[in-house]
Protein backbone atom coordinates (compact mmCIF):
# COMPACT_ATOMS: atom_id res chain seq x y z
CA UNK A 1 0.00 0.00 0.00
CA UNK A 2 2.86 2.31 0.75
CA UNK A 3 4.04 1.89 -3.04
CA UNK A 4 1.36 4.27 -4.25
CA UNK A 5 1.86 7.59 -4.98
CA UNK A 6 0.46 10.56 -2.39
CA UNK A 7 -3.26 10.66 -3.01
CA UNK A 8 -4.21 14.37 -4.25
CA UNK A 9 -5.84 16.61 -1.94
CA UNK A 10 -9.97 16.62 -3.01
CA UNK A 11 -11.18 19.75 -1.82
CA UNK A 12 -14.81 20.41 -1.31
CA UNK A 13 -15.96 24.07 -2.99
CA UNK A 14 -18.90 25.60 -3.63
CA UNK A 15 -19.76 26.31 -7.42
CA UNK A 16 -23.35 26.52 -7.89
CA UNK A 17 -26.10 28.88 -6.06
CA UNK A 18 -29.18 27.56 -4.86
CA UNK A 19 -30.91 29.32 -7.88
CA UNK A 20 -28.56 28.20 -10.12
CA UNK A 21 -29.46 24.41 -9.20
CA UNK A 22 -33.02 25.02 -9.16
CA UNK A 23 -33.78 26.63 -12.27
CA UNK A 24 -31.16 24.44 -14.07
CA UNK A 25 -33.50 21.16 -12.96
CA UNK A 26 -36.75 23.05 -14.20
CA UNK A 27 -34.98 24.06 -17.50
CA UNK A 28 -34.20 20.27 -17.73
CA UNK A 29 -38.08 19.54 -17.57
CA UNK A 30 -39.26 22.66 -19.83
CA UNK A 31 -36.70 21.66 -22.44
CA UNK A 32 -37.34 17.92 -22.49
CA UNK A 33 -41.05 18.88 -22.46
CA UNK A 34 -40.67 21.57 -25.14
CA UNK A 35 -38.45 19.32 -27.71
CA UNK A 36 -40.98 16.38 -27.75
CA UNK A 37 -44.19 18.14 -27.60
CA UNK A 38 -42.51 20.76 -30.65
CA UNK A 39 -41.63 17.65 -32.93
CA UNK A 40 -45.01 17.16 -32.63
CA UNK A 41 -45.94 20.15 -33.91
CA UNK A 42 -43.85 20.05 -36.46
CA UNK A 43 -44.92 16.56 -37.29
CA UNK A 44 -48.47 18.49 -38.05
CA UNK A 45 -46.83 20.50 -41.31
CA UNK A 46 -43.16 18.59 -41.57
CA UNK A 47 -42.25 21.25 -43.63
CA UNK A 48 -39.89 24.62 -43.49
CA UNK A 49 -39.72 27.16 -45.62
CA UNK A 50 -38.01 31.46 -45.89
CA UNK A 51 -40.11 34.46 -45.63
CA UNK A 52 -43.58 35.48 -44.21
CA UNK A 53 -45.12 32.44 -46.59
CA UNK A 54 -44.90 28.97 -47.12
CA UNK A 55 -43.58 27.96 -50.24
CA UNK A 56 -45.19 25.00 -50.81
CA UNK A 57 -43.66 23.40 -53.72
CA UNK A 58 -40.38 24.53 -52.39
CA UNK A 59 -39.52 24.16 -49.25
CA UNK A 60 -36.16 23.75 -47.92
CA UNK A 61 -36.80 20.98 -45.71
CA UNK A 62 -39.44 18.39 -45.68
CA UNK A 63 -39.64 14.71 -44.56
CA UNK A 64 -42.32 12.67 -46.55
CA UNK A 65 -43.39 9.47 -47.43
CA UNK A 66 -42.78 8.11 -51.15
CA UNK A 67 -43.45 4.86 -52.49
CA UNK A 68 -40.43 2.76 -54.33
CA UNK A 69 -41.28 0.20 -56.32
CA UNK A 70 -44.14 -1.42 -53.68
CA UNK A 71 -42.54 -0.53 -50.57
CA UNK A 72 -43.02 2.82 -49.20
CA UNK A 73 -39.99 4.87 -47.55
CA UNK A 74 -39.89 7.82 -45.76
CA UNK A 75 -37.64 10.79 -46.86
CA UNK A 76 -36.23 13.80 -46.21
CA UNK A 77 -35.23 16.76 -48.73
CA UNK A 78 -32.79 19.13 -47.94
CA UNK A 79 -32.15 22.36 -50.17
CA UNK A 80 -33.46 19.97 -52.99
CA UNK A 81 -31.40 16.90 -52.30
CA UNK A 82 -33.16 13.71 -51.41
CA UNK A 83 -31.79 11.13 -48.57
CA UNK A 84 -33.85 8.17 -47.55
CA UNK A 85 -34.39 7.83 -43.72
CA UNK A 86 -37.07 5.43 -43.99
CA UNK A 87 -37.35 4.17 -39.91
CA UNK A 88 -36.82 7.93 -38.49
CA UNK A 89 -37.61 10.40 -40.67
CA UNK A 90 -40.62 10.72 -43.13
CA UNK A 91 -41.80 7.08 -42.29
CA UNK A 92 -41.28 5.14 -39.41
CA UNK A 93 -43.61 2.80 -36.52
CA UNK A 94 -43.34 -0.18 -35.04
CA UNK A 95 -43.53 -3.40 -38.14
CA UNK A 96 -46.62 -3.86 -39.89
CA UNK A 97 -48.01 -0.36 -37.89
CA UNK A 98 -46.13 2.09 -40.10
CA UNK A 99 -46.37 5.49 -41.07
CA UNK A 100 -46.14 8.67 -42.70
CA UNK A 101 -44.69 11.21 -40.05
CA UNK A 102 -42.22 13.39 -39.83
CA UNK A 103 -40.51 12.77 -36.72
CA UNK A 104 -40.76 9.21 -35.03
CA UNK A 105 -42.91 8.27 -31.91
CA UNK A 106 -40.26 8.02 -29.69
CA UNK A 107 -39.38 12.04 -30.22
CA UNK A 108 -42.94 13.58 -29.66
CA UNK A 109 -45.14 13.27 -27.00
CA UNK A 110 -47.67 11.91 -27.44
CA UNK A 111 -46.08 9.56 -29.30
CA UNK A 112 -49.19 9.19 -31.18
CA UNK A 113 -50.16 11.90 -33.27
CA UNK A 114 -51.82 14.93 -31.67
CA UNK A 115 -51.52 18.08 -32.52
CA UNK A 116 -54.14 19.54 -29.99
CA UNK A 117 -52.30 17.61 -27.52
CA UNK A 118 -48.95 18.62 -28.71
CA UNK A 119 -49.53 22.57 -28.42
CA UNK A 120 -50.69 21.87 -24.22
CA UNK A 121 -47.66 20.44 -23.73
CA UNK A 122 -45.98 22.98 -25.59
CA UNK A 123 -47.40 26.39 -24.30
CA UNK A 124 -47.47 25.07 -20.73
CA UNK A 125 -43.98 24.34 -20.83
CA UNK A 126 -42.81 27.84 -22.77
CA UNK A 127 -44.91 29.64 -19.89
CA UNK A 128 -42.83 27.93 -17.61
CA UNK A 129 -39.46 28.04 -19.60
CA UNK A 130 -39.72 31.63 -19.48
CA UNK A 131 -40.52 32.23 -15.99
CA UNK A 132 -37.38 30.23 -14.98
CA UNK A 133 -35.57 31.77 -17.48
CA UNK A 134 -36.10 35.43 -16.05
CA UNK A 135 -35.84 34.33 -12.57
CA UNK A 136 -32.21 33.03 -13.86
CA UNK A 137 -31.30 35.87 -15.80
CA UNK A 138 -32.46 38.35 -13.23
CA UNK A 139 -30.34 36.80 -10.42
CA UNK A 140 -27.41 35.82 -13.00
CA UNK A 141 -27.00 39.89 -13.83
CA UNK A 142 -27.79 41.32 -10.70
CA UNK A 143 -26.02 38.75 -8.45
CA UNK A 144 -22.78 38.39 -10.61
CA UNK A 145 -22.95 35.28 -11.47
CA UNK A 146 -22.86 35.75 -15.06
CA UNK A 147 -20.27 38.45 -14.65
CA UNK A 148 -17.78 36.32 -11.99
CA UNK A 149 -18.34 32.80 -13.21
CA UNK A 150 -19.36 33.07 -16.66
CA UNK A 151 -17.76 36.10 -18.39
CA UNK A 152 -14.58 34.99 -19.86
CA UNK A 153 -11.23 36.86 -18.06
CA UNK A 154 -8.74 38.02 -20.01
CA UNK A 155 -6.06 35.78 -19.71
CA UNK A 156 -8.43 33.07 -20.85
CA UNK A 157 -9.41 34.92 -24.41
CA UNK A 158 -5.88 34.86 -25.73
CA UNK A 159 -5.74 32.58 -28.61
CA UNK A 160 -3.03 30.66 -27.18
CA UNK A 161 -4.99 29.92 -23.95
CA UNK A 162 -8.26 29.24 -26.93
CA UNK A 163 -5.79 26.97 -28.62
CA UNK A 164 -5.18 25.08 -25.59
CA UNK A 165 -7.89 24.36 -24.41
CA UNK A 166 -9.11 23.52 -27.52
CA UNK A 167 -6.38 20.60 -28.01
CA UNK A 168 -6.99 19.56 -24.05
CA UNK A 169 -10.34 19.08 -24.35
CA UNK A 170 -10.01 17.08 -27.95
CA UNK A 171 -7.63 14.61 -25.58
CA UNK A 172 -10.07 14.22 -22.79
CA UNK A 173 -8.06 15.99 -20.66
CA UNK A 174 -9.78 18.50 -18.02
CA UNK A 175 -8.46 21.33 -15.94
CA UNK A 176 -7.58 20.47 -12.26
CA UNK A 177 -6.07 22.05 -9.62
CA UNK A 178 -6.67 26.19 -8.63
CA UNK A 179 -7.49 25.73 -13.38
CA UNK A 180 -11.17 23.85 -11.96
CA UNK A 181 -12.24 26.38 -9.53
CA UNK A 182 -13.31 28.39 -12.61
CA UNK A 183 -15.04 27.45 -15.64
CA UNK A 184 -12.56 27.18 -18.75
CA UNK A 185 -13.45 29.07 -21.57
CA UNK A 186 -15.06 26.92 -24.00
CA UNK A 187 -17.49 26.18 -21.68
CA UNK A 188 -17.68 29.39 -20.65
CA UNK A 189 -18.32 29.97 -24.54
CA UNK A 190 -20.96 27.25 -24.96
CA UNK A 191 -22.98 28.56 -21.42
CA UNK A 192 -22.83 31.89 -22.45
CA UNK A 193 -23.98 30.79 -26.39
CA UNK A 194 -26.97 29.32 -25.27
CA UNK A 195 -28.10 31.72 -22.20
CA UNK A 196 -27.71 34.62 -24.20
CA UNK A 197 -28.52 33.51 -28.13
CA UNK A 198 -29.85 30.20 -28.21
CA UNK A 199 -32.51 30.16 -25.62
CA UNK A 200 -33.90 33.74 -25.57
CA UNK A 201 -33.80 33.53 -29.37
CA UNK A 202 -35.99 30.04 -28.98
CA UNK A 203 -38.46 32.56 -27.64
CA UNK A 204 -38.42 35.42 -29.98
CA UNK A 205 -38.95 33.04 -32.53
CA UNK A 206 -41.41 31.20 -31.05
CA UNK A 207 -43.85 34.67 -30.27
CA UNK A 208 -42.88 35.50 -34.02
CA UNK A 209 -45.06 32.72 -34.93
CA UNK A 210 -48.37 33.96 -32.81
CA UNK A 211 -50.48 36.14 -34.99
CA UNK A 212 -51.68 37.52 -31.63
CA UNK A 213 -48.29 38.42 -30.58
CA UNK A 214 -47.35 39.83 -34.03
CA UNK A 215 -50.21 42.27 -33.62
CA UNK A 216 -48.16 43.66 -30.42
CA UNK A 217 -44.79 43.45 -31.68
CA UNK A 218 -44.65 43.60 -35.95
CA UNK A 219 -40.81 44.39 -35.81
CA UNK A 220 -39.76 41.01 -34.61
CA UNK A 221 -41.56 39.97 -38.21
CA UNK A 222 -38.65 41.96 -39.69
CA UNK A 223 -36.34 41.39 -37.46
CA UNK A 224 -36.72 37.51 -37.90
CA UNK A 225 -37.46 37.52 -41.67
CA UNK A 226 -41.32 36.87 -41.25
CA UNK A 227 -43.05 33.99 -39.82
CA UNK A 228 -42.18 30.92 -41.55
CA UNK A 229 -38.36 32.15 -41.03
CA UNK A 230 -39.22 32.50 -37.43
CA UNK A 231 -40.20 28.71 -38.33
CA UNK A 232 -37.02 27.81 -39.37
CA UNK A 233 -35.08 29.57 -37.20
CA UNK A 234 -36.96 28.31 -34.11
CA UNK A 235 -35.91 24.75 -35.57
CA UNK A 236 -32.17 25.18 -36.56
CA UNK A 237 -31.86 27.37 -32.75
CA UNK A 238 -33.71 24.16 -31.14
CA UNK A 239 -31.43 21.66 -32.83
CA UNK A 240 -28.33 23.56 -31.93
CA UNK A 241 -29.94 23.22 -28.11
CA UNK A 242 -30.21 19.50 -28.91
CA UNK A 243 -26.45 19.70 -29.75
CA UNK A 244 -25.38 21.18 -26.94
CA UNK A 245 -26.91 19.37 -24.84
CA UNK A 246 -25.61 16.36 -26.08
CA UNK A 247 -22.14 17.55 -26.06
CA UNK A 248 -22.93 19.13 -22.33
CA UNK A 249 -24.03 15.27 -21.35
CA UNK A 250 -20.36 14.06 -23.17
CA UNK A 251 -18.99 16.60 -20.82
CA UNK A 252 -20.52 15.57 -18.06
CA UNK A 253 -19.78 11.71 -18.18
CA UNK A 254 -16.23 12.51 -18.87
CA UNK A 255 -15.10 15.02 -16.70
CA UNK A 256 -17.03 12.97 -13.63
CA UNK A 257 -20.41 12.13 -13.56
CA UNK A 258 -20.65 12.04 -10.19
CA UNK A 259 -18.44 15.07 -9.04
CA UNK A 260 -21.11 16.88 -11.34
CA UNK A 261 -24.00 15.68 -10.74
CA UNK A 262 -23.60 16.60 -6.85
CA UNK A 263 -22.80 20.01 -7.70
CA UNK A 264 -25.94 20.82 -9.42
CA UNK A 265 -27.35 19.22 -6.53
CA UNK A 266 -25.68 19.90 -3.49
CA UNK A 267 -23.53 22.91 -5.36
CA UNK A 268 -20.37 21.09 -3.75
CA UNK A 269 -17.57 20.31 -6.28
CA UNK A 270 -14.19 18.76 -5.38
CA UNK A 271 -11.21 19.82 -6.93
CA UNK A 272 -8.18 17.71 -6.80
CA UNK A 273 -4.84 19.99 -5.52
CA UNK A 274 -2.07 18.12 -6.49
CA UNK A 275 0.91 18.20 -4.02
CA UNK A 276 -1.10 19.03 -0.98
CA UNK A 277 -1.19 14.75 0.23
CA UNK A 278 -2.86 14.53 3.34
CA UNK B 1 -18.92 -14.60 -25.92
CA UNK B 2 -17.17 -11.96 -24.01
CA UNK B 3 -17.92 -9.92 -21.35
CA UNK B 4 -17.62 -7.17 -22.88
CA UNK B 5 -20.66 -7.70 -25.76
CA UNK B 6 -22.41 -9.52 -22.66
CA UNK B 7 -22.47 -6.11 -20.95
CA UNK B 8 -23.06 -4.35 -24.29
CA UNK B 9 -25.96 -6.54 -24.70
CA UNK B 10 -27.14 -5.81 -21.28
CA UNK B 11 -26.83 -1.96 -21.58
CA UNK B 12 -28.63 -2.27 -25.05
CA UNK B 13 -31.46 -4.08 -23.73
CA UNK B 14 -31.67 -1.55 -20.43
CA UNK B 15 -31.43 0.96 -22.89
CA UNK B 16 -34.36 -0.06 -24.85
CA UNK B 17 -36.69 -0.74 -21.85
CA UNK B 18 -36.08 2.21 -20.08
CA UNK B 19 -36.88 3.83 -23.28
CA UNK B 20 -40.25 2.49 -23.82
CA UNK B 21 -40.93 2.80 -20.04
CA UNK B 22 -40.74 6.83 -20.32
CA UNK B 23 -42.73 6.42 -23.95
CA UNK B 24 -45.04 5.02 -21.65
CA UNK B 25 -44.95 7.34 -19.39
CA UNK B 26 -45.59 10.33 -21.43
CA UNK B 27 -48.61 8.80 -22.89
CA UNK B 28 -49.87 7.63 -19.67
CA UNK B 29 -49.27 11.41 -18.28
CA UNK B 30 -50.87 12.76 -21.69
CA UNK B 31 -54.05 10.73 -21.07
CA UNK B 32 -54.50 11.90 -17.17
CA UNK B 33 -57.44 14.48 -16.74
CA UNK B 34 -55.47 15.98 -13.84
CA UNK B 35 -52.53 16.79 -15.67
CA UNK B 36 -54.60 18.00 -18.82
CA UNK B 37 -56.58 20.65 -16.65
CA UNK B 38 -53.03 22.31 -15.38
CA UNK B 39 -51.69 22.19 -18.95
CA UNK B 40 -54.77 23.33 -20.61
CA UNK B 41 -54.27 26.56 -17.80
CA UNK B 42 -51.68 28.19 -19.94
CA UNK B 43 -54.55 29.06 -22.46
CA UNK B 44 -55.54 31.40 -19.59
CA UNK B 45 -52.46 33.28 -19.42
CA UNK B 46 -51.74 33.21 -23.26
CA UNK B 47 -55.24 35.16 -23.24
CA UNK B 48 -55.22 37.51 -20.49
CA UNK B 49 -51.22 38.36 -21.14
CA UNK B 50 -51.63 38.77 -25.32
CA UNK B 51 -54.85 40.70 -24.76
CA UNK B 52 -52.91 42.95 -22.02
CA UNK B 53 -50.29 43.78 -24.17
CA UNK B 54 -52.70 44.17 -26.78
CA UNK B 55 -53.72 47.09 -28.45
CA UNK B 56 -57.63 46.45 -28.95
CA UNK B 57 -57.04 47.99 -32.66
CA UNK B 58 -53.51 46.68 -32.75
CA UNK B 59 -53.42 45.45 -36.09
CA UNK B 60 -52.30 42.60 -37.89
CA UNK B 61 -49.42 43.00 -40.83
CA UNK B 62 -50.49 43.93 -44.21
CA UNK B 63 -48.57 43.10 -46.86
CA UNK B 64 -48.49 44.36 -50.68
CA UNK B 65 -49.99 42.57 -54.09
CA UNK B 66 -46.58 40.86 -54.54
CA UNK B 67 -46.64 39.03 -51.74
CA UNK B 68 -50.25 37.36 -52.46
CA UNK B 69 -49.60 33.23 -52.40
CA UNK B 70 -50.55 31.81 -56.30
CA UNK B 71 -50.60 28.30 -53.86
CA UNK B 72 -53.04 29.10 -51.15
CA UNK B 73 -53.88 26.39 -49.47
CA UNK B 74 -57.64 25.29 -48.67
CA UNK B 75 -58.25 23.34 -45.34
CA UNK B 76 -60.63 21.78 -43.41
CA UNK B 77 -63.88 21.35 -45.52
CA UNK B 78 -62.71 22.42 -49.37
CA UNK B 79 -66.43 20.95 -50.66
CA UNK B 80 -68.67 20.26 -48.54
CA UNK B 81 -71.43 17.83 -49.24
CA UNK B 82 -74.18 18.69 -47.01
CA UNK B 83 -77.50 18.78 -49.18
CA UNK B 84 -78.57 21.97 -48.11
CA UNK B 85 -75.44 23.67 -48.96
CA UNK B 86 -74.86 22.05 -52.46
CA UNK B 87 -78.56 23.13 -53.59
CA UNK B 88 -77.16 26.95 -52.42
CA UNK B 89 -74.32 26.34 -53.95
CA UNK B 90 -75.95 24.71 -57.21
CA UNK B 91 -78.18 28.15 -57.57
CA UNK B 92 -75.14 29.85 -57.39
CA UNK B 93 -75.69 31.43 -53.30
CA UNK B 94 -79.27 33.96 -55.00
CA UNK B 95 -80.98 31.88 -52.11
CA UNK B 96 -78.24 32.23 -49.55
CA UNK B 97 -79.01 34.56 -46.38
CA UNK B 98 -77.03 35.26 -43.48
CA UNK B 99 -79.35 35.37 -40.27
CA UNK B 100 -77.76 37.10 -37.54
CA UNK B 101 -80.11 36.46 -34.29
CA UNK B 102 -79.09 35.87 -30.50
CA UNK B 103 -79.25 38.34 -28.34
CA UNK B 104 -79.94 41.11 -30.48
CA UNK B 105 -82.96 44.12 -30.51
CA UNK B 106 -83.10 43.95 -34.36
CA UNK B 107 -82.52 39.91 -36.35
CA UNK B 108 -81.19 40.31 -40.08
CA UNK B 109 -81.29 38.00 -42.82
CA UNK B 110 -78.98 39.64 -45.61
CA UNK B 111 -78.46 38.46 -48.97
CA UNK B 112 -74.83 38.85 -50.24
CA UNK B 113 -75.71 42.00 -52.46
CA UNK B 114 -77.07 43.06 -48.83
CA UNK B 115 -73.61 42.22 -47.07
CA UNK B 116 -71.67 44.11 -50.11
CA UNK B 117 -73.48 47.33 -49.38
CA UNK B 118 -72.54 47.42 -45.85
CA UNK B 119 -69.23 49.55 -44.28
CA UNK B 120 -66.25 46.93 -46.63
CA UNK B 121 -62.69 46.63 -46.37
CA UNK B 122 -60.21 45.21 -48.20
CA UNK B 123 -56.75 43.18 -46.16
CA UNK B 124 -53.93 41.70 -47.94
CA UNK B 125 -52.92 39.67 -44.80
CA UNK B 126 -51.44 36.52 -43.66
CA UNK B 127 -53.24 33.09 -42.94
CA UNK B 128 -51.29 30.91 -39.98
CA UNK B 129 -52.79 27.50 -39.99
CA UNK B 130 -52.50 25.47 -36.60
CA UNK B 131 -50.17 23.25 -38.45
CA UNK B 132 -47.46 25.79 -38.85
CA UNK B 133 -47.98 27.02 -42.57
CA UNK B 134 -48.99 30.02 -43.73
CA UNK B 135 -50.39 31.96 -47.26
CA UNK B 136 -51.14 35.38 -48.03
CA UNK B 137 -54.27 36.36 -49.42
CA UNK B 138 -56.70 39.42 -50.30
CA UNK B 139 -59.92 39.57 -48.35
CA UNK B 140 -62.84 42.26 -49.21
CA UNK B 141 -65.83 41.98 -46.77
CA UNK B 142 -68.17 43.26 -44.66
CA UNK B 143 -66.95 44.90 -41.84
CA UNK B 144 -68.30 43.29 -38.40
CA UNK B 145 -68.32 45.68 -35.84
CA UNK B 146 -70.99 48.39 -38.00
CA UNK B 147 -73.28 44.88 -39.04
CA UNK B 148 -73.60 44.32 -35.50
CA UNK B 149 -74.33 47.82 -34.35
CA UNK B 150 -77.10 47.75 -37.13
CA UNK B 151 -78.48 44.36 -35.83
CA UNK B 152 -77.98 46.07 -31.96
CA UNK B 153 -76.64 43.73 -29.65
CA UNK B 154 -78.59 43.59 -26.38
CA UNK B 155 -76.29 44.14 -22.83
CA UNK B 156 -75.71 40.34 -22.29
CA UNK B 157 -74.10 39.40 -25.67
CA UNK B 158 -70.72 38.40 -24.75
CA UNK B 159 -69.79 35.89 -27.70
CA UNK B 160 -70.76 36.08 -31.61
CA UNK B 161 -71.41 32.26 -32.67
CA UNK B 162 -70.72 31.53 -36.32
CA UNK B 163 -72.50 28.11 -37.61
CA UNK B 164 -71.66 27.02 -40.95
CA UNK B 165 -73.03 25.05 -43.76
CA UNK B 166 -70.54 22.21 -43.80
CA UNK B 167 -70.17 19.06 -41.21
CA UNK B 168 -66.35 18.20 -41.34
CA UNK B 169 -66.86 14.91 -39.05
CA UNK B 170 -70.57 12.81 -39.70
CA UNK B 171 -72.12 12.57 -36.40
CA UNK B 172 -75.35 11.25 -35.70
CA UNK B 173 -76.40 14.27 -33.20
CA UNK B 174 -75.18 16.96 -35.37
CA UNK B 175 -71.90 17.93 -33.36
CA UNK B 176 -69.38 17.21 -36.91
CA UNK B 177 -71.54 20.54 -38.02
CA UNK B 178 -68.17 22.83 -38.41
CA UNK B 179 -68.63 26.20 -35.99
CA UNK B 180 -66.87 28.97 -34.58
CA UNK B 181 -66.84 31.70 -31.70
CA UNK B 182 -65.26 34.86 -31.28
CA UNK B 183 -65.47 37.15 -28.18
CA UNK B 184 -66.48 41.11 -28.90
CA UNK B 185 -62.94 42.65 -28.57
CA UNK B 186 -62.01 40.73 -31.79
CA UNK B 187 -65.87 41.28 -33.24
CA UNK B 188 -65.02 45.08 -33.57
CA UNK B 189 -61.51 44.69 -34.36
CA UNK B 190 -61.10 47.11 -37.35
CA UNK B 191 -59.96 43.81 -39.67
CA UNK B 192 -62.44 41.46 -38.38
CA UNK B 193 -64.65 41.24 -41.72
CA UNK B 194 -67.27 39.01 -43.42
CA UNK B 195 -65.17 38.18 -46.69
CA UNK B 196 -66.75 37.43 -49.69
CA UNK B 197 -64.23 38.03 -51.93
CA UNK B 198 -60.63 36.68 -52.48
CA UNK B 199 -58.19 38.08 -54.30
CA UNK B 200 -60.33 40.32 -56.18
CA UNK B 201 -62.61 37.58 -57.38
CA UNK B 202 -65.96 36.15 -55.39
CA UNK B 203 -65.25 33.71 -52.69
CA UNK B 204 -64.42 30.16 -54.21
CA UNK B 205 -65.96 27.03 -52.75
CA UNK B 206 -62.87 25.71 -51.50
CA UNK B 207 -62.29 28.56 -49.29
CA UNK B 208 -65.74 29.26 -47.81
CA UNK B 209 -68.45 30.54 -50.65
CA UNK B 210 -70.44 32.71 -50.37
CA UNK B 211 -68.83 33.74 -47.00
CA UNK B 212 -66.42 32.99 -44.53
CA UNK B 213 -65.19 35.06 -41.65
CA UNK B 214 -61.46 36.69 -41.43
CA UNK B 215 -60.37 37.52 -37.45
CA UNK B 216 -56.55 38.20 -38.77
CA UNK B 217 -54.70 37.92 -34.83
CA UNK B 218 -55.85 34.16 -34.80
CA UNK B 219 -55.42 31.01 -36.38
CA UNK B 220 -56.80 29.40 -39.48
CA UNK B 221 -59.44 27.07 -37.30
CA UNK B 222 -60.85 30.59 -36.13
CA UNK B 223 -61.89 31.63 -39.75
CA UNK B 224 -65.00 30.20 -40.02
CA UNK B 225 -66.13 29.03 -43.75
CA UNK B 226 -69.74 28.66 -45.54
CA UNK B 227 -71.20 31.21 -42.86
CA UNK B 228 -75.29 30.83 -42.58
CA UNK B 229 -75.75 32.47 -38.72
CA UNK B 230 -74.18 34.72 -36.70
CA UNK B 231 -75.97 34.20 -33.06
CA UNK B 232 -74.77 36.84 -30.33
CA UNK B 233 -74.70 34.50 -27.17
CA UNK B 234 -74.12 35.48 -23.35
CA UNK B 235 -71.85 31.84 -23.20
CA UNK B 236 -71.74 28.58 -25.89
CA UNK B 237 -71.66 26.05 -23.27
CA UNK B 238 -74.81 24.63 -25.18
CA UNK B 239 -73.90 24.43 -28.03
CA UNK B 240 -72.14 21.85 -29.97
CA UNK B 241 -70.38 20.19 -27.43
CA UNK B 242 -69.62 23.09 -25.30
CA UNK B 243 -66.37 24.68 -26.17
CA UNK B 244 -67.02 27.19 -28.42
CA UNK B 245 -65.57 25.56 -32.21
CA UNK B 246 -65.54 22.31 -33.79
CA UNK B 247 -62.04 21.80 -33.56
CA UNK B 248 -62.45 23.35 -29.48
CA UNK B 249 -64.66 20.45 -29.25
CA UNK B 250 -61.50 18.49 -30.20
CA UNK B 251 -59.23 19.71 -27.82
CA UNK B 252 -57.89 22.60 -29.67
CA UNK B 253 -57.48 26.15 -27.56
CA UNK B 254 -60.58 28.14 -27.71
CA UNK B 255 -58.14 31.56 -27.89
CA UNK B 256 -56.09 30.78 -30.84
CA UNK B 257 -53.72 34.15 -30.61
CA UNK B 258 -50.79 31.59 -30.64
Amino acid sequence: MSEKPPKPAKVLVYRHGLVTRITHWLNVVAISFLLLSGLQIFNAHPALYWGAKSTFAEPWLAMTAATKGKAIIGVTSLAGRKVETTGVLGYSGKAGREEARGFPAWATIPTFRSLADGRRWHFFFAWLFVANGLVYLFVAIFGGHLGRDLWPRKDQLSPRHVLHEIVTHAQLKFPKGEEARRYNVLQKGAYLGVILVLLPLMVGTGLTMSPGFNAVAPWMLDLFGGRQSARTIHFISASLIVLFILVHLAMVVLSGLWNNVRSMITGRYAIEVEGAGR
Amino acid sequence: MSAETDRRGWLKAAGASLATLWLAACDKLNGNAGVQRTLAKAEGLSLRTQRALQNRTALAREFGEADISPDFRANGSINPSDEDYRALAAGGFADWRLVVDGLVERPLSLSLDALRALPGRTQITRHDCVEGWSSIGKWTGARLGPLLDRAGLKPRARFIVLHCADSLEQTLDGTGRYYESIDLVDAYHPQTILAYDMNGAPLKVAHGAPLRLRVERQLGYKHAKYLMRLEAVEDFAGIGRGKGGFWEDRGYEWYAGI
